[in-house]
């Protein structure tokens, strides 16, 4: 199969979806006979369990919904990213038909702020951080006292851990006495501290907050034929380097090993019988549907995508949606809660020159209990909770001043400015889920995504804590603040999880421990939406270890 | 502080521009552009929206427009744009934008509404005028090391330059 290639867009043009639908209609979309595997989603999981499968001889085909990006695009991509005639959805090409929700909870969910459809899926935009869950994240009920546990333990999962770390290619060092035992090293070594991190460090060893290194999925030396980070500093929404890790890596890793991978073809529905699926009808970008045909399934579609899917391929044999014999399909949607705080110092903090984190602290982490859930803080190295909004040149674009009057206010605005970050684990609830709006389609005619988001009052209880702490750090440092987000206005991490949990019980969940789907016999689901609790660390490496895992489960089944 | 080509290349390295600026300043197939308005227009309000402190800035956006005009939608925007703006300033001033003092030029900008506007490639005259002129030149300078520098900030986003700079403290 041959793959058009679009022409670079400037950041000034925007996609226009017919003209591209119309630029690859001699693009082959069918159906790949005698397939043994069919990957719905092209993101980390999928990109990592097709590469896998397809590694052990086995016939893959990769089903996603968005498009294939050009590489070449990244600079355009980048330029969107700092100026703000773009949103960021636009950044890779957002669809406002094709990806319509709806939120109906009480907060207000940017569900498109917080995805990316396309070939490496959310990977793309994603920022890195990389580390794995505590011990006690797999034991919430036993250890803390909320919230299930998990069927399996951190040591089940550990050695995937050290593989996920290898695959995606971590800089870190082994320097975090909160963090779970490990076997080996990192695979490079970490980013050095940044110059606002040092000034962290004084205050937070005047008040016994131990600071250790961030891993990262970005390379601090060439690493897996991909360049050593360069500085581009706009790691989250777009690396033009491909210094850091996105899925498009395993994605084209499959391909040489000979999985197909077809873009533009959302799958509408999964035909199937009782006891398997038969079929992932999907639809190709000329409105044409197929049906791709496969021994075993694995749908890694996120947090959002893969309940949705399951709901929209509801039958007689399963009215409530695929799968759902639990009736928890959707159900239990989590997110990782933003607390910040941060202000500014009457000294030079030298932030903005890369777009990631150096320095971080899981003292805090495993204190959690009943009252109170994990978190860990995060030290910027950014000026406030988005890394673009206040550094030059993006500072620049926006105001009515030009010439010696816009210096003087960047001089002033740009360069004082510090702040502390934290993510804080939200407790599974049932009324917390993507469900399907009734109301309203996408443009092939299904029910949209309704996120329907909650949030525990364990979990704001929690950020009013991250903010006190954070207000001691800042005050330490002598800084004025300026900015914090906390319980009144906090906000998602852009981390799905928890839609199709995981647990032993058929009765109260949609995997068992093998990722297969209770209800199915050839339905495994790689995605953060197995995860039966979230705890507060970022998700992907997570997500990778458990699509090896899944890659096993099938392994051993075909 | 003098802004060079130099600096102009590494502008043009956020952008995806690499290399050597071949002197091409118009695509093979584009609609023919008013290149040499497309230059004196921009030169001239970068002398209006760059700070006063910097020199060399005829150089560096001819070289930053050399890369720039590789794009054609860019170059289609631009050359619409610049046509906009100098068609207000033969309006209300008798003169062509870059013939004016520098205090005409910055009245020119903001009577077209740059200065209020937001940057839209596809929006109003002001808000095109805004992106393509304004935003674009500011851009070019300030995601330059050079422009950085103006700033304290050696490594602007945008530019690749290196893992250095976030560890030095600001004396270093």
């Amino acid at each position: 199969m041959s793959w058009d290639r679009p022409p670079a867009q400037s950041a000034g043009s925007r996609t226009d979806g017919d003209a591209e639908r119309s630029a690859d209609a001699d693009v082959d979309r069918t159906p790949v006979a005698d397939a043994d595997v069919c990957v719905i989603g092209a993101g980390p999981a999928g990109g990592i369990v097709a590469d896998r499968l397809a590694d052990a001889g086995l016939e893959v085909v990769v089903l996603e919904a968005g498009p294939r990006f050009d590489p070449s695009d990244r600079h355009a991509r980048q330029e969107r990213a700092i100026r703000p005639a773009y949103d960021r959805p636009a950044v890779w090409d957002g669809h406002p038909e094709r990806d319509a929700y709806e939120s109906s909870g009480a907060r207000h969910y940017p569900l498109n702020y917080t995805r990316a459809k396309g070939v490496g899926g959310s990977t793309l935009h994603w920022q890195g951080m990389v580390m794995r869950l505590h011990e006690d994240d797999f034991n919430s009920a036993s250890a803390r006292g909320v919230g299930p546990d998990w069927p399996i333990d951190y040591e089940d999962l550990r050695p995937y851990y050290a593989e996920a770390e290898r695959e995606l290619g971590i800089a870190g060092a082994d320097d975090n006495p909160f963090a779970p035992p490990r076997e080996e090293p990192h695979p490079m070594p970490a980013f050095p501290p940044s110059y606002s991190d040092s000034l962290f460090a004084e205050a937070c060893e005047e008040l016994e907050i131990a600071m250790h290194s961030v891993p990262n999925a970005r390379n601090s030396e060439r690493y897996d034929g991909r360049s050593a980070c360069v500085g581009y500093g706009t790691c989250e929404p777009v690396c033009p380097s491909g210094a850091k890790y996105d899925a498009t890596v395993h994605v084209e890793r499959a391909e040489t090993k000979g999985a197909t991978v077809i873009d533009r073809v959302p799958v509408q529905r999964l035909a199937h019988g009782p006891d398997a699926i038969d079929a992932a009808v999907y639809a190709a970008p000329d409105g044409e549907e197929h049906r791709q045909h496969a021994d075993a399934f694995v749908v890694a579609c996120g947090g959002v995508e893969t309940p949705r899917l399951l709901l929209l391929s509801e039958s007689s044999h399963y009215p409530d949606g695929l799968a759902n014999s639990s009736g928890t399909v959707g159900k239990f949607f989590m997110e990782h809660l933003f607390a910040g705080t941060g202000g500014i110092l009457d000294e030079r903090t030298r932030l903005n020159h890369v777009g990631f984190l150096t320095s971080e602290s899981h003292q805090f982490y495993d204190d959690a209990d009943a009252e109170y859930a994990p978190f860990k803080l995060e030290f910027l190295n950014y000026g406030g909770p988005a890394a673009l909004e206040m550094a030059p040149p993006a500072m620049a674009l926006e105001g009515e001043d030009w010439g010696d009057d816009l210096l003087e206010r960047l001089r002033t605005e740009y360069g004082n400015q510090i702040g502390v970050g934290a993510l804080v684990e939200q407790l599974p609830r049932e009324d917390s889920y993507i469900g399907l709006d009734p109301d309203r389609t996408d443009d092939r005619g299904n029910p949209v995504p309704d996120v329907h988001w909650t949030i525990d009052d364990r979990a704001l209880r929690t950020l009013d804590r991250a903010n006190e702490i954070q207000e001691r750090v800042l005050g330490e440092l002598g800084a004025e603040i300026t900015w914090q987000v906390g319980p009144e206005n906090a906000g998602p991490a852009f981390h799905h999880m928890g839609t199709t949990r995981m647990s032993d019980d058929p009765a109260e969940s949609v995997v068992g421990p093998d990722l297969r789907t209770h209800d199915l016999e050839n339905c495994w689901i790689a995605s953060s939406s197995v995860f039966p609790t979230g705890g507060a660390t970022n998700p992907t490496l997570t997500i990778a270890a458990l699509a090896l895992k899944a890659a096993d489960h099938v392994l051993e089944v075909l | 502080m003098e802004l060079t080509r130099r600096d102009a290349v590494a502008a043009l390295g956020a952008l995806g521009v690499g290399g050597t600026l071949s002197g091409c300043v118009a695509p093979p197939g584009a609609e023919p552009l008013d290149v040499d308005r497309i230059r004196e227009v921009l030169v001239a309000a970068a002398e209006v929206v760059y700070p006063s402190e910097v020199t060399g800035t005829a150089t560096f956006v001819e070289s930053f427009l050399e890369g720039r005009l590789e794009d054609p939608t860019h170059a289609a925007g631009l050359d619409e744009a610049v046509a906009d703006l100098d068609e207000h300033a033969a309006v209300w001033f008798d003169e062509s934008f870059a013939a004016l003092s520098i205090e005409d030029r910055d009245r020119a900008l903001r009577g077209i509404g740059a200065a209020d506007a937001d940057e839209n490639p596809d929006g109003t005259t002001a808000e095109r005028v805004r992106y393509y002129v304004v935003n674009d030149l500011l851009l070019a300078l300030y995601a330059s090391p050079a422009g950085g520098e103006l700033v304290g900030i050696e490594n602007p986003q945008g530019h690749a330059g290196g893992l250095d700079s976030y560890q030095r403290g600001p004396g270093a």
